[in-house]
């Protein structure tokens, strides 16, 4: 059995699989993380918003699920860049000219470059926010008579900075353009694929995972920044 | 019409190669692509120079030789056709056309246009075939087969192996063929014995060979001359782990 596994993820197949599977738990991720983060727009002065991220980072499970999390994300990268370089190999030259424009869509085709763009935004944002609640000299602001972590204002100064808000305006393009193509391939390398049922997935993956959720949370560094004006 | 081709020329496999332009002043609308090239290769041999490479053979688009990846597409500009029955109605007077053979590690270059496919034979040696039993040929349609599946599987049998699929693919993936041949057997009751060894077998052979890996692009679907459908991708994906996780 362990070999059987082993050599079901090395095939071209199986490693599709990988990709599919983490990319898809990463997708149900950002439902959650936005849900959250909408807080943000609650005009409290931060108070939902900071009980909702000490909960994040103190929760038994909501640890669990974030270690699951990360260890999906490394496993998306690190998979993602062994694909990529495995399909340059398999064609050493390319053609002089080369027109796709009639048979896929510019997202398909440029997965890996729109992968690329999220994973500098994800080292930016990770330090920006992870970091500095995790190991940071974080402000501190008092609820109910217990102190708190104020990771509202630190956030609130973060997408307060015109290029800090533009950069993750164009991240959040990428994300979309990202997950127009990535969601519904994750459900047809996973084999998943219907006449009835494929269509809805589609129309899914575009209008809530590349258009819904990028808005909304772009929406939340450009209020900040507009805001701040 | 007056047509100008840039044509990719390369001696064999080793030596590297590159574009030469020829000019044909006198291109009939109605010559198919393959007949173009017959024309100039006549030239060039009364010139004494050495004629251009290509693979053909039926020209009815039934065979799956020719292959020539035409202005940046694999067999042109049309969806659904073969290089054979692709005409020179579909260009304009005046135009420059791009030809170049199958590019992939797959498929090492012979000579000019002339690619050499038999890694697909190779994938389909390793588990796309039936057993059966000698002696006496068993009565046709003794086993009921639902038409629907029937249907099916003749989409999936409908390949011929031309490669366009790889050509096309940004990755050079064979999965469309590759998914093609599985699903043809995996879709009937002839070819339920050797489902999970078949699907196993081929993708390990599909491997080796060194093709990419499918973004789900959908680009081999739309240039493939039988119109193959992704279906028999996410069949073959299915398939394949299934035979994983009972074998």
């Amino acid at each position: 059995m362990a070999t059987a596994a082993t050599g079901l993820f090395r095939s071209s197949i199986g490693r599709k699989y990988l990709m599919a599977l983490s990319g898809l738990f990463l997708c149900t991720f950002l439902v959650v993380h936005l849900l959250g983060n909408l807080q943000l727009f609650q005009n409290d002065g931060g108070v939902a918003f900071n009980l909702y991220s000490a909960f994040m980072a103190n929760n038994p499970l909501i640890k669990t699920i974030a270690y699951v999390n990360y260890a999906f994300i490394l496993l998306h990268i690190i998979d993602g860049f062994y694909l990529a370089a495995q399909n340059r190999k398999a064609r050493p030259q390319g053609y002089a000219k080369v027109d796709q424009s009639k048979s896929s869509s510019w997202s398909s085709r440029n997965m890996a470059l729109l992968g690329t763009i999220i994973l500098v935004f994800l080292i930016v944002h990770m330090k920006s926010f992870w970091f500095e609640m995790k190991f940071g000299n974080m402000p501190v602001t008092t609820i109910e008579g217990e102190s708190y972590k104020d990771m509202y204002s630190v956030v609130v100064e973060a997408f307060s900075q015109p290029w800090y808000a533009a950069l993750y305006v164009v991240s959040m393009f990428a994300i979309g353009f990202h997950l127009y193509h990535g969601f519904a391939s994750g459900f047809q390398s996973l084999g998943i694929r219907h006449h009835r049922y494929t269509p809805a997935i589609q129309n899914l993956g575009t209008f809530l995972f590349a258009i819904l959720i990028p808005a909304l949370f772009a929406a939340m560094p450009v209020y900040f920044c507009l805001k701040n004006l | 019409m007056k047509i100008t081709l840039k044509v990719w020329r390369q001696k064999n496999g080793k030596t590297p190669g590159n574009f030469n332009t020829y000019t044909l002043p006198d291109v009939s609308e109605d010559m198919s692509f393959l007949e173009m090239f017959d024309v100039l290769n006549d030239e060039l041999i009364r010139k004494g120079e050495d004629s251009i490479a290509f693979d053909h053979d039926c020209r009815e688009g039934i065979c799956g030789m020719c292959s020539m990846y035409i202005n940046g597409r694999a067999h042109g500009p049309l969806t659904g056709t073969t290089t054979c029955q692709l005409h020179m109605r579909h260009f304009k007077d005046g135009d420059t056309i791009v030809v170049e053979p199958w590019r992939a590690s797959a498929f090492p270059i012979i000579k000019d246009l002339m690619v050499d496919r038999s890694a697909f034979d190779r994938v389909i040696q390793a588990g796309g075939f039936i057993s059966v039993n000698t002696g006496n040929a068993v009565d046709a349609n003794s086993i009921p087969i639902p038409k629907e599946d029937a249907d099916k599987a003749f989409d999936a049998a409908a390949c011929i192996g031309c490669g366009a699929c790889v050509a096309t693919c940004k990755n050079a993936s064979a999965m469309l063929f590759v998914s093609a041949k599985v699903s043809q057997l995996a879709l009937l009751p002839q070819g339920q014995p050797e489902r999970n060894m078949r699907v196993k077998k081929m993708v390990e052979a599909m491997d080796e060979e060194g093709f990419g890996n499918c973004t789900n692009t959908g680009a081999c679907e739309v240039e493939c001359p039988k119109g193959i459908s992704l279906d028999h991708i996410a069949r073959m994906n299915r398939d394949y782990l299934v035979s994983n996780i009972v074998d």
